[in-house]
């Protein structure tokens, strides 16, 4: 096999016209100092082109895509990935950008960034916004670093972050590291936010409140319906709301986080917005502001001023970057384009997202227990605690599901729910496919109740049978 | 001998005989948490009060928080925690025992439950 | 219009019947009428082909290196990105997957990130390696807060000759959090050694060193570790570009704690500086305060090996405000890019490639002397990277390069203003021998 070699092209003309006692004959450790050269080997086997291509075609078959079959993992949106998006987001135009040319060069991939951002301004309802953040997790901490820096600037001791105990884990996490103390605020009884709580946590220290952090619809897939009542109160005590946008599916195009007073958004493109997943990520978690934050944001932003495009660097009270350059071209590139294609028939999203997740919940509702059903929208939690007395668990559920051949949803979370099953379909199923995941769990359901131990060892059907996760936390083996 | 067997809230016992606490999870506790691969616990000499963080189990599905159920100081360790996690899992009241305590206000102990009170609690959607 | 909803009107029809409601209008009747159906202003949809010529013209606004010269480096690297790497990255089951939390049907995806661990370990030395965060910057600064967790101090020694970018990122990581940077200048472009050893004493978390440094110089690394022995509860965190390592000892030689850098420069393309590869490895010590996911070799019901997400407890899903990070993905599909590349590769490939990008170097720097107004800012020898300093007008100099189609560098007046005269020169695999030699005779012709 050739090397693959593209320093000294074999049979071309290229060579250095000099080499005299100058590097071209020179052997390259003559350019490195002696006691940092590399003496053992790094030790990686070069494989054939062949070879490569047959070790990933082999790997790939063992893994299950939405391009494979339904995946209702709860707040991930799994919808279809368009594959226009893919070829447009490959084409050399974009990929051979270097972030550091001038911007007279790079006015196309300038135009995709301000265009999409502009977009999301509108769709969400708020007045600035940096494509920088890489995952939601990414916004988040730039949201909050805003905040904080807001709040440094204007003398104020603000330490609290007020979270509903519903929420997803990033959001806590996000808190802690931009320097907050979280306070949680139980949900009531019908699955949100208890306002009668969360003023009480208010009282009980108001000038301490930085902001409250909601996704809406919360992770059981219903609206916080209080949310101009929040909002005014969070509002009137100086403290600033703060949107976890990875619901957004649910109401795109029929409402807005900035016309429910939201002061700070971070979108998923990877979810609502249809950019893939990639088996964990590049993502994008842009972060949206209202006007008065739009001088905290992360920079360069993007402006645009006489039909040219180009880097802003000069926001006041920016709290820097939170990564090299400018954000994940290509993820915004392929969310661009979904925009472009969908165009002003987005309400049609949300619409079908929650027509498919009620229908669906209807057919699960003879099966599972699904304690806050009440108006849910494009996702639902359904509870599998009625089956533990049969010893069955959401997990063994789970398992079976991937013998049927579909993607299990998301489980245990969010933790207010006994043996959680989160369930969101997206607008992308189609109804036979829906019907085909409700007749799986109604087969499982069967089982359960018929045969208890089909469930025990799943699934048994695929190459990998149950991982023993205990033995690779006991025994960790992280490497070759 | 049920009687000196305290819990609290967090689901946390504590067994109290001449002033010393023995302080564990409840069983209902390494239920949930499943199977469990990891116990840090605090050093001895080190001072807690009451519901301050004294350790950490970390299993397959989560990392708990063991709190301290009154205030006091720790004067012994389960140290054969180290190599067998398991013995939290497979017998929390027992040999899966964390800490021992020299209990400073016995007092607190009253605002604890005993198991009756903590069944209550349990059933009423404790949730944890 | 594409339409990526798939019913027909019929459908909806049968599911609103299904459901009992009387039109799709009402489905969001509930809301507060205050937010309910904003006036979105949105231009209407494009078919396919409309969106593929709308965004090939936006394109051709596009000036991409392919057709020019250049030799713009400072983070982001111009290598060839082989043809089999873009097959393997378009697989769909790849591109199309979440992340591998249901393990049996997520092999492929465990698989490949397992062998970017393993890989990551091989070049850099270190025990253990995540897998992957969004760039070098953000691993940097990730490191910065592990540090601080392992040993509770707050005092970070941070060189100037370390990637601009990533230490703007560091400040703001720490922002919330009461650390104490000290930033520390350079002689000769490296590290001052007697300004580096007052900053460090008892109260020093960590240090930080980038090596082969932002001016493409070798940072005296073996030196600064001695200097640190004093202190031996503060961590040596080194930056590195992870070509460099297949000639360059690696960091565990020169007693590093954790090594970070980019993979970018593995198979990923330059796409106007995202998404990229960070990549995070430490010493066996420190798995427990690892940020990240980490991928482990287990077996499974049937003793056959197989692999899984572990150590998932440290990570913010399950630990929440007390997590060792909120870091809840990684770049995935760019780990797999970058693993497909270094197999595909091989040691040989990879080490003939940093030799190429060492040999252009030098030959270039070698040959700046046959200018009069250019020269090599700093003594010390180059892995990919130089500062050429003109006493010519930078701005100028580069405006003239530019219009025989040649990026001749970065300016680096931006992040260092004593360095206004001087411009960071790059060099890769696919910069030719005839383009060196273009580039040096147009600096002798100004």
């Amino acid at each position: 096999m050739t090397d693959k070699d593209y320093i000294i092209p074999r049979r071309t003309n290229d060579k250095p016209r000099q080499a005299n006692g100058s590097s071209q004959s020179d052997k390259f450790e003559n350019y490195i100092p002696e006691e940092l050269l590399r003496k053992d080997a790094v030790g990686i086997p070069g494989l054939s082109e062949s070879q490569v291509v047959r070790y990933f075609n082999r790997l790939s078959r063992k893994n299950y895509g939405v391009d494979d079959g339904i995946y209702p993992l709860g707040s991930c949106t799994m919808k279809y990935n368009p594959r226009i998006n893919e070829i447009i987001a490959k084409d050399p135009a974009f990929t051979g950008i270097h972030p550091y040319q001038e911007e007279s060069d790079i006015q196309g991939s300038l135009e995709v960034m301000y265009e999409l951002g502009e977009m999301l301004k509108e769709i969400t309802g708020l007045d600035g916004i940096s494509l920088q953040p890489s995952a939601g997790a990414h916004g988040e901490f730039a949201g909050l670093l805003m905040a904080r820096k807001y709040f440094d600037v204007k003398g104020e001791d603000r330490k609290t972050v007020i979270i509903p105990d519903s929420a997803q884990g990033t959001n806590f996490a996000s808190a802690a590291m931009a320097g907050f103390r979280v306070v949680e605020v139980r949900s009531n009884d019908k699955g949100t936010i208890d306002i009668g709580r969360l003023k009480d946590i208010k009282e009980k220290d108001p000038g301490d409140i930085a902001l409250i952090m909601i996704t809406n619809p919360n992770t059981l897939g219903i609206f916080e319906k209080e949310i101009l009542e929040i909002s005014d109160m969070m509002h009137k005590n100086g403290s600033l709301l703060y949107y976890d946008g990875a619901n957004l599916n649910a109401i795109i195009g029929a409402a807005r986080p900035g016309d429910m007073g939201f002061d700070i958004v971070h979108l998923n493109l990877h979810k609502t917005f249809s950019t893939p997943h990639g088996g964990g990520g590049p993502g994008a978690g842009p972060v949206l502001v209202k006007d008065f934050l739009i001088q905290y944001l992360p920079v360069p932003v993007l402006v645009k001023k006489n039909n040219i495009y180009s880097l802003d660097y000069v926001l006041k009270n920016t709290i820097g970057k939170i990564k090299a350059f400018y954000g994940n071209f290509s993820v915004c590139l392929k969310a661009y384009c979904y925009l472009l294609s969908v165009g002003d028939r987005i309400k049609d999203i949300s619409t079908d997202a929650i027509l498919n997740a009620s229908y669906l919940k209807k057919k699960l509702e003879g099966l599972f227990d699904i304690p806050y059903s009440k108006n849910t929208m494009h996702e639902f939690v359904a509870s599998a605690a009625r089956y533990k007395k049969k010893g069955v668990s959401a997990l063994n559920i789970a398992k079976r599901m991937i013998d049927y051949g579909v993607h299990p949803p998301t489980i245990y979370f969010p933790a207010i729910v006994e043996e959680a099953m989160m369930i969101e379909p997206t607008e992308t199923e189609s109804i036979e496919s829906l019907d085909n995941l409700a007749g799986v769990f109604e087969k499982i359901v069967k089982e359960i109740e018929s045969r208890p131990e089909l469930l025990e060892n799943a699934p048994v059907s695929t190459e990998t049978k149950r991982v023993d996760e205990l033995k690779a936390l006991k025994e960790p083996v992280l490497k070759e | 001998m049920e009687e000196n067997i305290r819990y609290t809230e967090t689901y946390e016992y504590i067994r109290v005989k001449d002033g010393i606490g023995t302080v564990g999870i409840s069983e209902e506790a390494s239920d949930k948490l499943g199977d469990i691969y990891l116990v840090e616990l605090p050093e001895v000499g080190k001072e807690f009060k009451k519901g301050e963080e004294a350790g950490i189990i970390e299993s397959v599905k989560t990392a708990a928080d063991v709190y301290c159920p009154v205030s006091g100081k720790v004067i012994e360790i389960n140290n054969g925690l180290e190599k067998e996690p398991e013995f939290v899992s497979k017998s929390p009241m027992e040999d899966g025992w964390l800490f021992k305590l020299d209990i400073s206000d016995p007092s607190e102990l009253d605002s604890l439950m005993d198991k009756k009170q903590f069944k209550k609690h349990i059933n009423e959607k404790g949730r944890w | 219009m594409v339409d990526y909803t798939v019913h027909s009107r019929k459908d909806r029809k049968k599911i609103l019947k299904y459901l009992g409601i009387d039109s799709k209008e009402d489905i969001f009747d509930f809301l507060p009428g205050k937010i309910r159906d904003p006036v979105i202003n949105i231009p209407e949809g494009l078919d396919e082909r409309s969106l593929r010529k709308k965004l090939e013209a936006i394109g051709s606004q596009n000036n991409p290196v392919s057709g020019l010269s250049s030799f713009l480096g400072g983070g982001a690297y111009d290598h060839y990105v082989p043809a089999v790497v873009e097959y393997i990255t378009s697989i769909s089951q790849f591109f199309t997957a979440y992340t591998p939390y249901q393990a049996e049907i997520s092999q492929g995806t465990l698989e490949y990130i397992f062998e970017f661990q393993s890989l990551i370990c091989q070049l850099t030395g270190m025990d253990i390696s995540n897998a992957s965060t969004y760039d070098g910057a953000s691993s940097l600064a990730e490191a910065v807060l592990m540090a601080s967790r392992i040993n509770g101090r707050k005092k970070v020694v941070m060189p100037v000759t370390i990637n601009p970018q990533y230490r703007d990122t560091v400040k703001s990581y720490v922002y919330g959090l009461d650390m104490d940077i000290r930033e520390v200048g350079y002689k000769d472009g490296v590290t001052d050694l007697s300004s580096l050893e007052k900053e460090i004493d008892e109260n020093t978390s960590a240090v930080l060193i980038q090596n082969p440094n932002y001016f493409g110089c070798y940072e005296e690394v073996f030196k600064i570790k001695k200097i640190m022995e004093a202190y031996p509860d503060c961590l040596y965190i080194i930056c590195v570009n992870p070509l460099s390592l297949a000639l360059i000892k690696p960091p565990s030689e020169y007693g590093a704690d954790i090594v970070v850098g980019d993979g970018q420069v593995f198979g990923n393309t330059l796409s106007m500086g995202g998404p990229y590869l960070g990549f995070f490895s430490a010493r066996q010590k420190y798995l427990r305060q690892l940020p990240g996911r980490i991928v482990g070799k287990t077996i499974d019901a049937g003793g056959k090996d197989a692999y899984v997400l572990t150590f998932q407890t440290r990570e913010q899903h399950i630990r929440k405000k007390k997590a060792t990070s909120n870091i809840c993905s990684n770049h995935s599909l760019n780990a797999l890019a970058c693993t497909a590349y270094l197999l595909y590769k091989g040691e040989k490939g990879l080490k003939s490639t940093a030799t190429a990008c060492i040999k252009k170097a030098a030959y270039f720097a070698d040959r700046l002397k046959e200018t009069t107004h250019f020269k090599k800012a700093f003594k010390n020898n180059s892995f990919n990277e130089l500062v050429v300093t003109s006493d010519l007008d930078m701005d100028d100099v580069l405006g003239r390069l530019k219009k025989e189609k040649i990026l001749g560098g970065i300016r680096l007046g931006q992040y260092y203003p004593e360095l206004a005269d001087s411009m960071l020169v790059s060099f890769t695999e696919v910069n030719t021998w005839g383009e060196i030699d273009r580039y040096l005779d147009i600096l002798k012709g100004i």
